[in-house]
């Protein structure tokens, strides 16, 4: 593997007395399709937080594109290209589906998009088939439309590094498709993509290695076909 | 923002400009008017247009902050209240013009929204609106044991004699206060249609996304709750020439702590426009019954109307008004 773009040590996180993260361990090349698994509440979203910067870490640090990020807000991680997607959408519900679009081309990008920021929101409208929908209250839109906008939106503030915290979760096998094909098309651009997700059809398909957390530890790390094969995930998994 | 619905979804939005010539003209068309007619009118005229005025400057500033950042302040009558003493001060210290009080009192206020905002804009909701009550308190408590400024017996403050082209001072004050709200006004109209606006909106709407976003949360909020303190303290400034004895009760008063959120709550607080007419509507309609019934009257209607708006049609006036149009469209 070429350098890694991220490079997570250590990262331990704490609620009260309880330990959801234990010293995970994670290193991520540029252009790389991730799948991040393991059983509810094994603190895949708590990793993604404190990768991206929602939650300050106990122990641990972070580097992203050879910068120690682990003290830099939210926002200053996502215009370096650290970008998430929300598990649960989470629209600007008062705004157009084109104006949450346009809030990280506005605020995310170093400099303004080439084509100017209506164009360029528009362009990623259409490429999520949200286009004839600009207009319309987030609130009217359905599950996997409300995911489609979650993910244009992280998109609009350029990735380098996508974490799609289970953009599929509750969505019907062709749509899981759809979503699954604008995620290989974004990484088709070289946007490396960490997927977190329950729908193990759509992780297989997807990832070129595969993650494992289970109760807040890493426990395996590899090619989709051997970690699968792995006698722990499979405990994991069957065990519950 | 646009109507936001299916059915009358309009062509792509453009943000217009955010410089709005039609209220400068506005605003100097009514300077003029107040030029030409303040000398003939009685003065009872020109001190419920300037209330009137103070309201739409307090009930704009309110909304940087409580419209469009979605933090709701209890703290108005305290900032109001250090525009009133920073007047008193510099007026015990020298002979200071009103505009240079004004912009003092606004550097002043601006900075106490400042640091309020770095204290306590880490709390989310209510925690916020209740720090915001507390400095209220704490500043009140300030000014009652300074004795430099009067302390709890106020101050009396002498109306400077009438200035060249104005008949007398209360036009003159009038006039100051009508520049004032235009100021404020163009302000939030630049923000609402700005990059700005957008930020915040999206801030108001849900914190966590803004940020993962690009948003610069704190940044924004800093900002918002500087302007919003400076322009409450700024519409504060000229008070005491206007009602010439100001003590601790009449500039930390309940009725600005109420108006500067009811006027905007009724109006509406999506766009620039709510508030002023909050504050028009409201301010009309409290100095009718302070002269027809009594001004104890007044908070109470205020409090009721506020009830009922905040059940009853959340989105003002201006929403009301669009859903209707809406509906004929
Ligand atoms: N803010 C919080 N305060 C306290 N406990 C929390 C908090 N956030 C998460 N947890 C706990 O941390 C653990 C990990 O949660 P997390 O949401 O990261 O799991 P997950 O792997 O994303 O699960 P799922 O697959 O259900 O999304 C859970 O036991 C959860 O209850
Ligand atoms: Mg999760």
């Amino acid at each position: 593997m070429s350098r890694p773009i991220l490079e997570a040590r250590g990262v331990t996180k704490q609620f009260g007395g309880f330990t959801a993260l234990d010293g995970v361990e994670l290193a991520i090349g540029p252009g790389e399709r991730v799948g991040l698994i393991g059983p509810n509440g094994s603190g895949k979203s708590t990793f993604v937080n404190c990768l991206t910067g929602a939650l300050t870490p106990e122990k641990g640090a972070i580097h992203f594109l050879n910068e120690d990020v682990t003290a830099l807000p939210a926002w200053q991680r996502a215009r370096r290209g650290l970008v998430r997607s929300f598990q649960i959408p989470r629209p600007f519900k008062k705004l157009s589906v084109i104006e949450n679009v346009q809030v990280p081309l506005r605020f995310a990008l170093s400099e303004p998009p080439p084509t100017g920021i209506d164009r360029r929101a528009m362009d990623i409208l259409d490429s999520i088939g949200l286009d004839a929908k600009a207009n319309w209250a987030p609130k009217d839109l359905s599950q996997v439309e409300l995911r489609k906008l979650e993910l244009g939106r992280a998109l609009a503030a350029n990735p380098r590094l996508l974490i799609a915290d289970e953009a599929m979760a509750g969505l019907s096998d062709s749509e899981v498709d759809e979503i699954v094909a604008l995620l290989e098309r974004l990484n088709g651009e070289g946007i490396a993509v960490i997927l977190i997700e329950h729908i193990m059809r759509a992780v297989m398909r997807f990832s070129q290695r595969i993650v494992v957390l289970v109760a807040g530890r890493k426990i395996a790390d590899g090619d989709p076909a051997e970690v699968m094969r792995h006698e722990d995930v499979e405990r994991a998994y069957l065990g519950q | 923002m646009t109507a936001l619905s299916p059915s009358l979804s309009p062509p792509a939005r453009r943000l217009p400009k955010p410089f709005s010539w039609p209220v400068l003209v506005a605003g100097l068309a009514i300077v003029a008017v107040e030029m030409t007619l303040g000398a003939q009118v009685s003065e009872y005229y020109l001190l419920l247009a300037y209330i009137i005025l103070q309201y739409v400057v307090l009930s704009t500033g309110w909304n940087i902050l409580g419209g469009y950042a979605g933090y709701v302040n209890f703290g108005t009558a305290g900032f109001f209240a250090v525009g009133c003493y920073t007047t008193i001060a510099l007026e015990k210290l020298a002979a200071v013009p009103l505009p240079l009080a004004i912009l003092a009192a606004g550097v002043v206020a601006g900075l106490i929204g400042l640091g309020t905002g770095y204290l306590t804009l880490r709390l989310r909701g209510v925690f916020f609106s209740i720090a915001t009550l507390a400095l209220a308190v704490v500043l009140q408590t300030l000014i009652v044991n300074w004795s430099f400024v009067g302390g709890s017996r106020g101050a009396y403050v002498m109306r400077p004699d009438a200035i060249a082209p104005f008949a007398s001072y209360v036009q003159y004050l009038l006039v100051v206060m009508t520049v004032l709200a235009m100021v404020a006004v163009l302000a939030a109209i630049a923000i609402e249609r700005s990059w700005i606006g957008m930020g915040l909106a999206a801030i108001r709407d849900d914190e966590l996304a803004a940020e993962a976003s690009g948003v610069p949360g704190l940044r924004l909020k800093l900002l918002a709750t500087t302007l919003c303190g400076a322009f409450m303290g700024m519409a504060g400034a000229p008070f005491p020439y206007f009602i010439t004895y100001v003590d601790p009760p009449s500039a930390f008063s309940l009725a600005i702590a109420v108006n500067a959120i009811a006027m905007p709550l009724i109006g509406g607080t999506a766009t620039w426009w709510g508030p002023v007419l909050g504050a028009v509507l409201l301010g009309f309609t409290q100095q009718v019954l302070t002269v027809t019934i009594s001004s104890a009257a007044n908070l109470l209607i205020v409090g009721i109307l506020l009830v009922v708006f905040v059940t009853v049609a959340p989105t003002g006036v201006v929403g009301i008004t669009r859903a209707w149009r809406g509906r004929r469209a």
